[in-house]
């Protein structure tokens, strides 16, 4: 399917030749052409980072705000208009490492975002240091003698906090990448898609060979299985690619707000009540 | 020695009540001011307490006058310990005209004791817990207050609770109300306090319910917040209020979440803001500049306590000024309002949502502990007029969030509403939004944010004079000093003095400089030790003040400590 209405056109692009943020960007404005998303009706949020930049690269509402913090105002945007379709896409050390606060509570209050994780075990922008995935043993200019705090694993977090939609798959994937990301977006909830992707400047080992060696697609999983789903989540020699779990019975942020139980219109549209105000201050006598 | 002669209480008397944590001492801070408010007395409330839940020394001094009072007095004309702490807690304070009603075994001897046995009483109507209440009976007993006006309010403190609970508490009242009365029939008590219908219809609130209803009323729809005393009374007011007037309030994870929520909130065209008070508001200042560099509102809510760092976490300070107008990297508007007043309170807090909007700057709201929690009676907060100015444009195709324009303002437009896009970076951006390096357009954008200032500058809110215009000395003050230094000038009745009360501190109102220029002689009053407004007078105003009166020790001033400080320097 044709994704013109998100295409930029020819703009340049800050990316690397043979970086997998290409793949991710092309797979999302398919992804986002199938669901016939308007531009006006979505909001991409992101953070600080090579991969923070993709919402420059596509035709969208979009908030890019400041390293690891993409998940607070995507939660205050979907909020304040629940109408709106919000994305949060970024970096493994933006969300992961700076915003890692930010990723367990915001799985704990579930509002109904997706978000991406562009995970290439390394930092990008910064030039090759380690980042929260890197594996233990990976040298860098900073982790001269090698990495050596266990890898943060995003999938066994987010199954552990009950996240109701988590997902993980690999761009050398891409039919899976964009049925993951087709589900994740349409999932009501807080969705997590951890994306695999080589940096190929300045990650030498996980390149899109090292991948292909170290995942495979989950089989006979059923995602509504959390203990299960938890027992993938932590085979680190091979890592599962597909929809880990799924929980559809959480209520999402937005639908526990008390602003929209008899109202659904968005904050914006909305007047204080000055005679309750009014009331209020009479009170007071 | 027991104090037989007959207590004259004149037309102004400070009462503390002190006691552990626990003790209740809140509860009788709900209870009385209202109390004494309904029968017609000026009542002023403020409290200080220590960092813990239960124990430790915490006190509240009710100032009860026929004239309004809006300040502490150091003075202590009748105390009521509840323990036997509360005397050497409150010290210097107690001076040999204080009377000291309550447990003589509580009490070391050589003072004006009235010897009345709380505990005793409590017990007998069945729990130590009810002493606060017999404190308020006795009280409300002396003053002559009617029974129905303080069961009614005791009823509603207690709304919650079961009804043996109210029960007890009324009984403890009823206790305590006939030993006050019985002293008063004896003549031990003689109170001269004149009584005003007028005040009977007064509202009575704290600082922190000023704000609360300034936000409300300013079209506040979004809080996000993380706990910090002394900022929290306003958080959870608004929580309390949330569902009355659809606003969504948010406990963050963190301050750095907080922040970050209300500028998500504002791009989505709801009213936001955060509380918080220095530590907190530490973590918040790289969204602040977040906030400066896409242009985005922010009402801050900055209720101040003693730094650094943890510092005296239940205590006061106007100490964090200067990181108010700092906070951030990077050069961008902002405006700092520091009300002084309830009524300031609530008014800059509703300007400030309205301020932020109009110019898409960072407004803060400075306050501090000693406002928050001070309780006075006002006369009315005008709602006539409430206009909750929205700003966001609905916008059309090829719509630029950073279209370059003579004010410095561009349309904020808002997605979801209109057929363009809403693209916001924190990196330096070009019309539209997106990242851009390009060092001409950087240096265009730069010039278009700081071009606001012009704006923001004729819109500042002017200081406010209280006194004669030919004055020689002029005592300055801003945020919370106001009660303090306006009723030690009522006290002192000089006609040589004048008091301006800074309310605007970023960016300064052109009558500042020009009231001080008036004055042969200028006294800056901080609740800070390096008199941070001072420096920015200095700086911005280009005038040094010639003395300032300091305070740092975690209190507010008193009527005395500016009393004696103006007698001090205000002379020739």
């Amino acid at each position: 399917m044709k994704s013109d209405r998100h295409d930029m056109g020819n703009i340049d692009i800050a990316w690397c030749p043979g970086c997998g943020n290409f793949g991710i960007l092309s797979v999302l404005k398919e992804v986002l052409a199938e669901l016939d998303m308007a531009p006006e009706e979505m909001v991409i949020v992101s953070g600080i980072g090579q991969a923070a930049k993709i919402p420059h690269y596509l035709r969208t509402n979009f908030f890019n705000g400041l390293h690891g913090r993409a998940l607070p105002p995507a939660t205050a945007i979907k909020a304040a208009n629940p109408a709106l379709t919000v994305i949060a896409a970024s970096g493994d050390g933006d969300m992961y490492g700076e915003g890692g606060n930010h990723f367990i509570h915001t799985i704990r209050r579930n509002p109904d975002i997706t978000n991406i994780v562009h995970n290439n075990m390394v930092y990008g922008l910064t030039k090759g240091q380690a980042s929260p995935t890197s594996g233990r043993g990976f040298t860098t200019p900073v982790q001269v003698h090698g990495v050596f705090s266990e890898p943060f694993n995003p999938v066994a977090v987010a199954v552990a906090l009950d996240a109701s939609f988590v997902a993980r798959t690999f761009i050398g994937e891409k039919e899976l990448t964009r049925d993951i990301l087709k589900q994740a977006i349409q999932h009501k909830g807080y969705a997590l898609v951890d994306i695999l992707q080589p940096c190929v400047t300045f990650n030498r080992v996980n390149t899109y060979q090292w991948f292909r060696e170290h995942t495979h697609v989950l089989e006979d999983h059923d995602p509504a299985d959390r203990q299960e789903a938890f027992r993938r989540a932590i085979e680190t020699e091979r890592l599962g690619l597909g929809v880990f779990y799924v929980n559809d019975t959480r209520p999402t942020f937005e639908e526990t707000l008390e602003v929209y139980r008899t109202d659904t219109s968005p904050l914006f549209m909305r007047e204080p009540d000055m005679d309750k105000l009014s009331r209020l201050v009479e009170g007071l006598r | 020695m027991a104090t037989e002669q007959t207590v004259v209480i004149n037309d102004d008397v400070s009462c503390v009540l002190c006691g552990a944590a626990g003790q209740g001492i809140q509860t009788i801070e709900k209870i009385l001011p209202r109390v004494l408010k309904r029968w017609g007395y000026n009542v002023y409330a403020t409290k200080e307490y220590m960092s813990r839940v239960r124990g430790g020394s915490n006190s509240t001094e009710i100032r009860i006058s026929s004239g309004r009072v809006m300040s502490y007095l150091d003075r202590i004309d009748i105390l009521i310990p509840l323990d036997s702490e509360a005397i050497s807690h409150l010290g210097g304070r107690i001076g040999p005209e204080t009377i000291i009603i309550g447990d003589r075994e509580r009490i070391r001897p050589g003072r004006n004791i009235i010897d009345v046995p709380f505990s005793r009483i409590a017990k007998d109507v069945g729990s130590p817990l009810y002493e606060n209440i017999v404190a308020v009976g006795m009280l409300s007993g002396i003053f002559g207050v009617d029974r129905p006006i303080v069961e009614e309010e005791i009823k509603k403190a207690f709304i919650r609770k079961s009804e043996e609970v109210v029960e007890g508490n009324i009984e403890a009242f009823r206790r305590g109300h006939a030993t006050g009365m019985d002293f008063c029939r004896a003549g031990r008590f003689c109170v001269k306090i004149r009584r005003n219908e007028g005040v009977t219809g007064d509202l009575l609130l704290s600082g922190s319910e000023a704000v609360g209803l300034g936000a409300i009323a300013g079209g506040c729809s979004f809080i996000s917040a993380y706990p910090m005393t002394p900022s929290t009374g306003v958080f959870t007011y608004l929580a309390r209020h949330a569902d009355d007037f659809g606003i969504i309030a948010e406990q963050a994870e963190d301050e750095i979440a907080a922040m970050n929520m209300q500028l998500g909130a504002w791009y989505a065209g709801a009213r936001a803001m955060v509380t918080t008070s220095g530590g907190g508001f530490a973590l918040m200042t790289e969204a602040v500049s977040l906030a400066g560099m896409i242009e985005s509102p922010a009402v801050i809510y900055l209720a101040q306590r003693p730094g650094p760092a943890t510092g005296l976490p239940t205590r006061t300070e106007q100490g964090d000024l200067e990181m108010a107008l700092y906070a951030g990297h990077g050069e961008f508007p902002r405006v700092i309002y520091a009300p002084g007043t309830l009524e300031d309170a609530f008014y800059l807090t509703r300007r400030a949502f309205n301020v932020a909007d109009r110019y898409q700057v960072p407004v803060f709201i400075l306050s501090d502990q000693h406002l928050a929690d001070s309780v006075y009676n006002i006369p009315a907060l005008d709602l006539d007029g409430l206009v909750v100015e929205k700003h966001f444009v609905e916008t059309g195709r090829g719509y630029r969030r950073y279209e370059i324009t003579d004010s410095g303002l561009s349309p904020r437009g808002i997605p979801g509403h209109g057929s363009g896009l809403v693209c916001v970076d924190s990196d330096e951006h070009d019309e539209e939004g997106h990242i851009t390096e390009d060092l001409d357009l950087r240096v265009k954008m730069v010039d278009k944010r700081l071009r606001k200032m012009d704006l923001i500058r004729q819109d500042a809110v002017p200081p406010e004079l209280i006194g004669m215009d030919g004055y020689r000395t002029l005592v300055m003050g801003w945020g919370s000093t106001y009660g303090a230094i306006r009723d030690a000038l009522g006290m002192l009745n000089r006609d040589d003095v004048a008091f301006l009360h800074v309310k605007q501190l970023w960016p300064l109102h052109p009558d500042v400089a020009g009231h001080m220029r008036r004055a042969e002689k200028t006294i800056l009053v901080e609740n800070n030790a390096t008199a941070q407004f001072g420096r920015i007078l200095r700086m911005h105003a280009g005038i040094d003040v010639d003395a300032t009166i300091l305070k740092y020790n975690g209190m507010p001033f008193s009527v005395e400590d500016i009393a004696g400080g103006i007698e001090r320097e205000a002379e020739y």
